[in-house]
């Protein structure tokens, strides 16, 4: 027997036959790709007991009960609560990527200052003498005055904090950033008396006017919003949405009011004076001035001259009227997309008085005109002789914008120190160039930021601050709802970094200082003080996560005021030159406010809106053809205060001759899957103040294109 | 033969063994080619049948053994230990918190096994180490509500007549997935007599066919 080549043929095709007959290649195909999905490392969530516990999200202004699940203590997931009274259950896209921040890849670890242009890391003991020192100095040589201070808001017990420090240290210069809230309660305290506030019942009114405000994009408390909207079919309410564009809100409306851009409150004095021409107003508590906003009316807002305005016309005009008159629960609602950037109080004003003139104040699915949530009471601060004389100095400005605006003119240092809380100024103001030429001004700013964004990143010290899930603090809703109620954000998971609640941070401070200041900070931690501050409610507040301070309808009729309004307030209208009007568009994927869009968010937003890292800007396609730019294509877009290279997206339902840009994307920090994709709207765009309000009401600016 | 001869013949041998496939020498050559093929055959088909299940998984012993049998005729049902919680996700195996709502570190029977238990665990206040017999991988995402609460299937469905069991057998860990042997099924083959043999996709998927008539989509179960 000779054992040659044939036989070793047979030999391996019989084994490898024997093999493909067996079971073992089949199993081991099956086996070998589970065993790739087990590779070391491969990321596996750990394994545990379940847990959900409750808190509130604080990323916008909403104020949406949340339940974190967590697994062995760790959260993992955000659902809305559905026992939360603001948004029963529901969540925006923002809350449920919120544990995206803990982990930010801008969050600031540990305190930072600035030296020689560059930061490095120092222990908190060493930042809060620093803080403690430089402060020191400026009451020292007698100018407490020139401490500055911007907050996101002026609601909430740290907010409050704050504004107690300027109190004890002895400045009056303490400011907030624009927010629909604030837009609220400047027009409740213009119409209708201080300490007041407006909320809409958007849930109960069968007939909504919208003025451009963002009903499904943001305005407000969003999830309240989402919810009031999607039940408006089976409640058989309407929504009229009044837009130079077609938003989602249009989109959804029951009718959509093209308007050029800016001319709402023309508009909506165009509808008061049929009104009252026709009679059909509602003899209520309105007293000073009545009688010359009619005159007023009467010459400078008919229908024909509104229509000449506001491009809507004259006949519409009087059927709109007609109709907000007739509706059983009609309410209008100002505040163009979310209604906190580029308002005017001319504008909040006109829409509310149309809801005066309805008789609409204090009405089941109408404007509810309240007192402001009043739920934390501090003592007074105590103030020493610096403290007093200090206060006793004139604001600088009458709103942050007035301030940046006065801080770029001087040529003498107008503030030495500023506190920043809250608030990403250098990004949200228009004209983010000009906010950082300002700050650099300031000898010595503090930053109280959980993120390395482009506040921080122009302040010299940087103090940073627990995230939300982080953190014990009292959330007010207070976004336009008709109810008001306060939730209980609590610390979820012990802070990720070397960071502290801001509350706490404060006090450390404060301590620091000693004297007065320190008295008036009295509590070893901010949880003390928030629980002394809120003992009205705390039991309640601890015990359910929230507590209802307000709701349903308000029992008295409040007066109105036209004095502002018979005024005749002058409209603002974008200044500079060229043909076309670019607007900010808010998207409700994108954020546009201090807290950054989440990796997950941004993530979402459409390639119509961001393709890769740029940005494309809304142009009607018979504006975009006259001008020769092809849907898709390159163009160069200028205004007077920058031009830059955006991408064109066709879009019938943007009126001709406008340009609309999204607000929130050109973010410039560290943090490669949110920042340097698209363009700041508020780089091109100027600051226009309303004189008496102070308010920015620059909503948009002229501006040209061509093709790149 | 002379050397003429016996080049032609090799010649024509080399002839025939290139051209033709009858030779006689050629017989002998497939012949035992054959037998080689059918021995290799064999042998691997027998080991990766026979000898390959034995390599591919490793077997483990419980930490002790437990009795279910005595556990269900002590309280009645599965659900007591292995319950839903109130928010509908599923407890899975008690924890020892749950064991000793019964049991304390002073053994209630006289078995081995529950002395190991009550000075090992209890005393120590360790959790249990157990091996899961059907543990699935993370990205799988299965609801026992949705099982036993809304479509009201029985345990044993699954999980087999477990309840039954007097003694754990070992588990049976795949040296290449780490998963244990009841997922794929004992048998090697992948054949099912039983509705509990085999955890697999497909089986989940051919029941939901058959109750539902639709197998479902991947991100039901895959988040
Ligand atoms: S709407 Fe605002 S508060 Fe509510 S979940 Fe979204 S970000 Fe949070």
């Amino acid at each position: 027997m000779k054992v040659d080549r044939r036989s070793f043929l047979g030999l391996g095709l019989g084994a490898a036959a024997g093999v493909a007959v067996s079971p073992a290649l089949v199993k081991l195909t099956d086996d070998s790709s589970i065993w790739t999905q087990n590779w070391p490392w491969t990321p596996v969530p750990e394994d545990g007991e379940i847990t959900y516990d409750k808190s509130v999200c604080s990323l916008c202004p909403g104020c949406c009960g949340i339940s974190v699940r967590k697994i062995n203590g760790r959260p993992v997931k955000i659902e809305g609560d559905s026992d939360f009274p603001v948004n029963n259950g529901g969540a925006c896209l923002h809350g449920i990527a919120g544990l995206q921040y803990l982990y930010d890849p801008a969050r600031v670890k540990t305190p930072m200052r600035k030296k020689a242009g560059k930061f490095e890391a120092i222990s908190w003991d060493e930042a809060i003498d620093l803080a403690a020192q430089k402060l020191g100095d400026i009451r020292q040589n007698g100018a407490p005055e020139s401490l500055g201070l911007v907050t996101g808001t002026r609601e909430g017990s740290v907010s409050k904090l704050f504004n107690r420090f300027m109190d004890a240290f002895g400045s009056p210069n303490a400011y907030a950033m624009p927010s629909l809230e604030a837009n609220l309660a400047l027009t409740a305290q213009t119409l209708h008396g201080e300490g007041n506030t407006i909320g809409f019942d958007l849930e109960n009114s069968d007939f909504v006017l919208s003025f451009g405000a963002g009903i499904i994009e943001g305005w407000g408390s969003p999830v309240a919003c989402f919810k009031a909207n999607a039940s408006r079919k089976e409640r058989h309410a309407e929504l009229y949405q009044i837009d130079p564009r077609l938003s989602n809100t249009a989109a959804n409306a029951d009718r959509w009011i093209p308007i050029n851009p800016g001319t709402e409150a023309d508009l909506a004095l165009g509808l008061c004076s049929v009104l009252l021409q026709k009679n059909l107003f509602v003899p209520g508590q309105l007293t000073g001035g009545l009688n010359r906003f009619t005159a007023v009316l009467a010459s400078e807002y008919t229908p024909q001259k509104v229509e000449a305005i506001t491009g809507v016309k004259a006949a519409d005009i009087e059927k709109l009227a007609m109709a907000f008159a007739k509706a059983k629960m009609p309410v209008a609602v100002p505040g163009r997309g979310r209604g906190d950037q580029g308002q005017s109080l001319r504008e909040f004003a006109a829409v509310q008085t149309l809801n005066a003139l309805a008789g609409r104040l204090n009405k089941e699915g109408g404007a509810f005109v309240m007192p402001k949530a009043d739920y934390l009471t501090f003592s007074e601060a105590s103030m020493d002789e610096v403290a007093e004389t200090g206060a006793g100095k004139e604001k600088l400005a009458n709103s942050i914008d007035e301030l940046i605006e006065k801080l770029s003119a001087s040529a003498k240092p107008l503030v030495n120190a500023l506190l920043v809380y809250n608030a990403n100024p250098c990004y949200t103001l228009k004209t983010p160039e000009r906010v950082k030429e300002a700050f650099k001004k300031v000898d010595f700013v503090v930053s109280f930021s959980s993120f390395m964004d482009e506040t921080a990143l122009a302040s010299d010290l940087i103090l940073p601050a627990s995230t939300f899930l982080e953190r014990l603090e009292d959330v007010p809703s207070g976004a336009g709802l008709a109810k008001q109620v306060v939730g209980l954000a609590r610390t979820m998971v012990a802070p990720v970094f070397n960071t502290k609640n801001p509350g706490d941070a404060l006090i450390l401070l404060a301590q620091a200082m000693g004297g007065t200041i320190a008295e008036s900070f009295e509590w070893e931690t901010y949880d003390e003080a928030l629980e002394a501050a809120a003992e009205g409610i705390w039991d309640g507040l601890n015990e359910e996560g929230y507590a209802v301070i307000s709701q349903g309808t308000p029992m008295e009729s409040p007066a109105t005021d036209f004095a502002f309004m018979a005024s005749n307030p002058a409209p603002i209208r974008p200044g500079c030159e060229g043909e076309f009007i670019l607007m900010p568009i808010d998207n409700m994927r994108i954020s546009g406010s201090a807290v950054a869009s989440s990796p997950f968010a941004v993530k979402t937003v459409s390639d119509k809106v961001l393709s890769g890292t740029d940005v494309l800007v809304e142009i009607n396609p018979e504006t975009a053809r006259a001008k020769g730019l092809k849907d898709g294509g390159s163009a160069m877009l200028k205004t007077q205060v920058k031009s830059v290279k955006v991408k064109v997206n066709y879009n019938e339902g943007i009126m001709p001759g406008v340009i609309g840009m999204v607000r929130g994307l050109g973010h410039a920090f560290d943090n490669p899957y949110v920042a340097g994709k698209g363009v700041n709207v508020n780089d091109l765009i100027g600051p226009v103040i309303e004189p008496g309000s102070g308010l920015d009401a620059a909503f948009g600016i002229k501006a040209s294109i061509s093709k790149a | 033969m002379s050397e003429i001869e016996n080049k032609d013949e090799n010649g024509s041998m080399d002839g025939a063994e290139e051209c033709t496939a009858d030779g006689p020498k050629d017989d002998k050559g497939l012949g035992l080619g054959v037998i080689f093929f059918m021995v290799a055959f064999l042998i691997c088909f027998l080991s990766g049948w026979l000898l390959f299940p034995k390599l591919l998984y490793s077997k483990k012993e419980q930490p002790f053994n437990f009795d279910h049998a005595l556990h269900t005729a002590e309280t009645g049902d599965c659900e007591t230990c292995h319950y839903l919680r109130e928010d509908g996700t599923f407890a899975g195996l008690p924890n020892l918190e749950s064991c000793m709502e019964c049991h304390t570190d002073e053994p209630m029977g006289e078995t081995e096994d529950e002395a190991i238990f009550a000075q090992k665990y209890v005393a120590k206040e360790k959790e249990v180490p157990w091996l899961v017999y059907s543990k699935q991988p993370d990205c799988v995402y299965f609801s026992h509500a949705a099982h036993i609460t809304k479509a009201g299937m029985d345990c044993k469905t699954c999980h087999g007549p477990i309840g039954e069991s007097t003694s754990s057998r070992p588990y049976e860990e795949n040296r290449l997935t780490g998963y244990s042997r009841d997922i794929w099924g004992k048998n090697i083959w992948g054949i099912k007599t039983n509705s509990w043999d085999r955890m697999k996709m497909d089986d989940c998927a051919e029941c939901h066919k058959e109750e539902t008539g639709h197998q479902g989509y991947c991100f039901q179960c895959h988040k």
